[in-house]
């Protein structure tokens, strides 16, 4: 064999194993494979990671001078431009489904429960990073509040903004829920949070990636399990393009 | 057996099942990652950057041909690259371990005082440079330079792609902040971690060009059986 016709091979080799990948992701039983990644990254971290363990908080100098806003930029539906007409004085954050005390509040009763400020890293799953402070009461607190039952597994988030008709929802599990610096920041850099950025209200869960940091938060639910919640992967990217349940990585 | 006169026995199985165990992970590895890359193709230095941030590089939009897999999906880049992730690191680890056990380490890649010497790094690459490539003397040894660009990628390369791979999660950021600190921020270490990915495309140009003249048959043979032909004298 001549070099030439080796290197020649090796390339055509490369591009079909290439293309091969992609047969393979398409096969059933390779694609649990494939997917079976998740489980062991967010065991392995979970194992690794301190329930409390905090993500790193930064100082005031370190923000991006500007925050970008990513996703939806303003929900514009009937019911949210009422709301935001009204500069959210009619907003009321519904928590419910398995607690014992429902709960319906206004940004004036979130803003008088005991508030956490913190100035921490946003990490788009698309590779990009922005710093920001943000200001709200722990989602641990409101939960105390609530009064969980013994079998609520998951916190679901139903959002203002529409894809596709469907209202974005996200959800994280007890760990990340009842964990220091989750908060419902309703503060973005000392202001009011932008209609940009979420506002009313958006969820920060800090060891995680953008896309789980649901904005324009309408409902919170406590659930068992996420069966039957939008395609019941837990999340409205999850569910539409497979983007891993677990973003702590 | 393939023994045959003139035959040694050159790469033990825990060298030869690591090395093709990484051509597949780095292979997936490089398509993933380079799919990954077109979801924000724009570099920064520090602790954020985004749109509104200066980028200190661009890269070009990696080809279809080039990543895994052949469309732009972030989501299956992501769960190949995070899965194969798992694999480079926990092989690498698994072969460090052997490596020592079996002293390949000190036997093979451990680089002498005397070859750091100007006069044998400057006959090293004279060597080279007459496609010799083989001590006739020690045929079996790594020369200087082949021993060094083992021992970068190993030692160096593959263990800073995985540890600016972890700095990149802001869950292991909680775990171990001094990652962080190690590389400059998260921002950095993404750089960092397409700066050695870099490297490592070019090492393994470089090593396959070396393979090729070194004569293809003989060292892909060495590698899957582990008996390697010694050259004759002056071939």
């Amino acid at each position: 064999m001549s070099p030439i016709l080796d290197r020649r091979t090796l390339v055509l080799g490369a591009a079909g194993l290439l293309a091969g990948c992609d047969r393979i992701a398409k096969v059933p039983a390779a694609r649990k494979i494939l997917f079976s990644g998740e489980a062991m990254n967010m065991g392995l971290q979970r194992a690794l990671i301190n329930r409390d363990a905090l993500a790193p908080e930064f100082a005031s100098t370190d923000r991006s001078r500007i925050f970008r806003s990513n996703g939806t930029s303003n929900p514009n539906t009937p019911d949210y431009d009422a709301l935001a007409a009204g500069r959210f004085a009619e907003y009321r954050l519904q928590i419910g489904g398995l607690v014992a005390r429902p709960l319906s509040l206004s940004l004036p009763n979130l803003r008088t429960l005991p508030q956490r400020a913190q100035i921490t890293r946003h990490d788009c799953v698309e590779g990009w990073s922005a710093i920001a402070k943000w200001q709200g009461p722990r989602l641990g607190d409101l939960l105390k509040l609530a009064g969980m039952r013994d079998d609520a597994r998951y916190l679901v988030f139903t959002c203002f903004d529409l894809f596709s008709g469907a209202n974005y929802y996200e959800s994280i599990d007890l760990i990340d829920a009842f964990h220091p610096q989750t908060i419902l920041a309703w503060a973005l850099n000392d202001a009011l949070l932008p209609v940009a950025n979420g506002a009313p209200l958006r969820l920060r869960v800090e060891r995680q990636l953008g896309y789980k940091q649901a904005k324009y938060i309408a409902r919170i639910d406590a659930v068992a399990s996420l069966a039957g919640i939008g395609k019941g992967k837990g999340g409205y990217w999850e569910d539409v393009v497979d983007y891993d349940w677990y973003a702590g990585i | 057996m393939l023994r045959q006169p003139g035959s040694i026995f050159r790469h033990r199985l825990a060298t030869r099942m690591w090395h093709w165990i990484t051509v597949i992970t780095i292979f997936i590895l490089i398509g993933s990652g380079a799919g990954i890359l077109n979801a924000h193709p724009h570099l920064y230095w520090g602790k954020y950057g985004a749109n509104f941030d200066h980028p200190w590089f661009n890269p070009p939009r990696m080809p279809s041909w080039l990543t895994i897999p052949g469309h732009y999906n972030l989501a299956i880049s992501r769960r190949w690259h995070l899965l194969f992730a798992l694999v480079l690191g926990f092989a690498l680890l698994g072969f460090m371990v052997l490596s020592l056990i079996n002293r390949h380490f000190q036997r093979d890649l451990r680089v002498r005082a005397a070859e750091l010497r100007p006069q044998h790094l400057w006959a090293d690459v004279k060597a080279h440079l007459a496609f010799r490539f083989h001590d006739p003397a020690r045929p079996g040894a790594y020369n200087t330079l082949q021993k060094f660009s083992y021992v970068a990628t190993i030692f160096v390369l593959i263990p800073l792609m995985i540890g600016t791979g972890l700095t990149m999660s802001p869950g292991m950021d909680a775990a171990w902040p001094w990652l962080l600190e190690l590389f400059g921020g998260r921002q950095s270490a993404r750089s960092i971690h397409f700066l050695a990915a870099s490297a490592l495309v070019l090492f393994i140009v470089v090593h396959l060009t070396l393979v090729i003249l070194a004569g293809v048959g003989n060292e892909l043979r060495s590698m899957i059986t582990g008996w390697w032909r010694v050259p004759e004298e002056g071939a």
